[in-house]
């Protein structure tokens, strides 16, 4: 009986167009496909993009090249040299960060004790030389300068939790 | 104007008549062409949208924001039309050459009998529909021909599948054409659809959709139809192509402008001349499905290519929906479908359909 029964469906073609009408369900479903340039998908403050040094208020730099990003970052991206500065403070004189071995995992970020190197939530970017994907410090000091109210509402949208 | 109309007058009729027939010829090409180029729009928006996506709907026509997407297949055959030639060294060059118009010229010459409306038809013959099933198998030659020219295996087991698929499904289509000239009695084609219309003479006719002749042949029809989708290579039954499998099939080595004017046209022309000899055979080519229902003076109940076209455009759509739907057929199944399942399917409802007009049943008794 069930062999006849599965000869039937096989004949009529049932399962065949049980299969037609869920693919007729989908073409009248909403389609969730973003168009990319004009409609971007949601990112979280928390977003790791690309990296920036910030300043404080006063136009001082953050970093006091203790070096615990260097120390802690997995791919060895981080480069940095120091010495004591004009001010008789310690700072950086070297701050390299290469974007081809840099894994983007936050630990950098995580690690600054005075939340001077961050991630951005910049993705958007590209190289068109050899050679530019090695981040200095210049480059970088000048991104968190450029975007220092987006990295700051980030940094206050996550503070609760951190 | 009046100018215009003394020098028409002064051709000989003979070369009026063959000016005109040139002009249609040319509208024609032009029309199919212009419906391939939307139905591979077509094809990605539908499977786009199966798929939840949104398909091609970047670029538009004339920089108008409207309709985007729209220009899409013009600017894909720009893009192919620029691409280089290439023949592989140790191809068959002359066969190679030859092979994809062997494709292309019986998929836009089998135009030439389908009736588009009551009065327009380029070649009224009466064995319309013989001259139509001779042409779409001459197409298998180009596609054997192109397979072996292009001296690779992909491209010569593609070759090797269409073949054998043709010749299996091909019968089952002549079955099913048979079905229909039973029920029409004449191989002509706009005689099969007026014989479909819904004539008060019909006893049982249910009029307009009703009358025609996908209901007293329905098994015919789906048996057709699923041959038809097999015929042009089309998925589930695309093993001649398959592209996880073989690659390409037997256009593996054929690029640019070849590949596009002479293996993606006809693919699409052959389709679409599939559906337009559904539409004509099954469900009354360019009848009113309200005629009968309504009274004949309203302008829904004519006969006009309007009908014919959004007939077409159903079968394309169904076309598109079974390939957004199935995975390819394993290539023994293939065989097994046509030889085993829809021929005998054929066979057993022409011998009903042969009971039916003898014994005065139906609408063609």
């Amino acid at each position: 009986m069930a062999s006849v029964r599965s000869l039937l469906k096989t004949f009529f073609l049932t399962e065949l167009l049980v299969g037609m009408s869920v693919t007729i369900r989908q073409f009248f479903a909403p389609k969730v496909t973003l168009n990319y340039p004009e409609e971007k998908a949601p990112q979280s403050p928390r977003f790791r993009g690309l990296h920036a040094l910030r300043r404080y208020p006063n136009g001082q730099e953050r970093c006091i090249a203790c070096k615990l990003c260097e120390a802690v970052c997995p791919a060895l991206a981080i480069t940095i040299d120091s010495d004591v500065g004009e001010d008789g403070t310690r700072r950086t004189t070297r701050y390299d960060i290469d974007l081809f071995k840099c894994i983007y995992c936050g630990f950098c970020e995580e690690a600054c004790p005075v939340d001077a190197i961050v991630e951005t939530r910049i993705h958007e970017y590209h190289m068109e030389n050899r050679g530019e994907n090695i981040m200095t410090k210049d480059k970088l000091l000048a991104i968190g300068e450029r975007y220092e109210s987006m990295i700051a509402a980030d940094k206050a949208a996550d503070a609760p939790y951190r | 104007m009046d100018h215009l109309n003394g020098m028409w007058a002064g051709i000989p009729a003979n070369l009026q008549s063959f000016i005109l027939t040139t002009l249609a010829v040319i509208g024609v090409m032009l029309a199919v062409i212009m419906a391939v180029a939307f139905s591979t729009l077509a094809e990605r928006k539908v499977i786009g949208y199966m798929q939840l996506r949104r398909g091609p709907n970047r670029i538009s026509l004339f920089g108008l924001p409207i309709l985007r997407g729209l220009a899409q297949p013009f600017a894909d055959v720009i893009k192919l039309l620029l691409k280089e030639f290439l023949i592989p060294a140790n191809a068959d060059r002359k066969l190679f050459l030859i092979a994809p118009l062997i494709v292309l010229v019986p998929a836009l010459t089998a135009w030439a009998v389908i009736p588009f409306s009551p009065e327009f038809v380029l070649a009224d013959i009466n064995a319309g529909l013989l001259f139509i099933l001779a042409l779409t198998s001459l197409g298998v030659y180009g596609v054997i021909l192109a397979g072996w020219a292009a001296n690779s295996k992909y491209a010569f087991l593609g070759a090797m599948r269409s073949a054998a698929q043709m010749v299996a499904y091909e019968l089952a289509m002549g079955f099913a054409i048979v079905g229909v000239l039973m029920a029409a009695g004449s191989l002509n084609l706009g005689e099969i659809v007026r014989a479909q219309a819904a004539l008060p003479a019909n006893g049982l006719s249910l009029g307009g959709f009703g009358s025609w002749n996908w209901f007293w042949l329905f098994p015919l029809f789906i048996v057709y139809f699923i041959s038809g989708v097999a015929e042009t290579n089309r998925a589930p039954f695309d093993v001649a192509e398959g592209e996880s499998e073989i690659v390409a099939g037997f256009h593996v080595e054929y690029s640019g402008a070849a590949f596009a004017t002479l293996f993606a046209l006809p693919e699409y022309a052959n389709m679409i001349l599939i559906s337009a000899l559904a539409a004509l055979m099954f469900l009354g080519g360019w009848l009113s499905p309200f005629q009968g229902y309504v009274p004949d003076a309203w302008g829904i109940a004519q006969p006009s290519f309007f009908w014919l076209f959004l007939k077409i455009c159903a079968f394309i759509f169904v076309y598109l929906w079974i390939r957004a739907t199935f995975p390819r057929y394993r290539y023994d199944q293939i065989m097994r479908l046509g030889w085993k399942v829809l021929i005998p399917v054929t066979l057993v409802w022409l011998a009903v359909e042969g009971v039916m007009v003898w014994l005065k049943v139906g609408p063609w008794a």
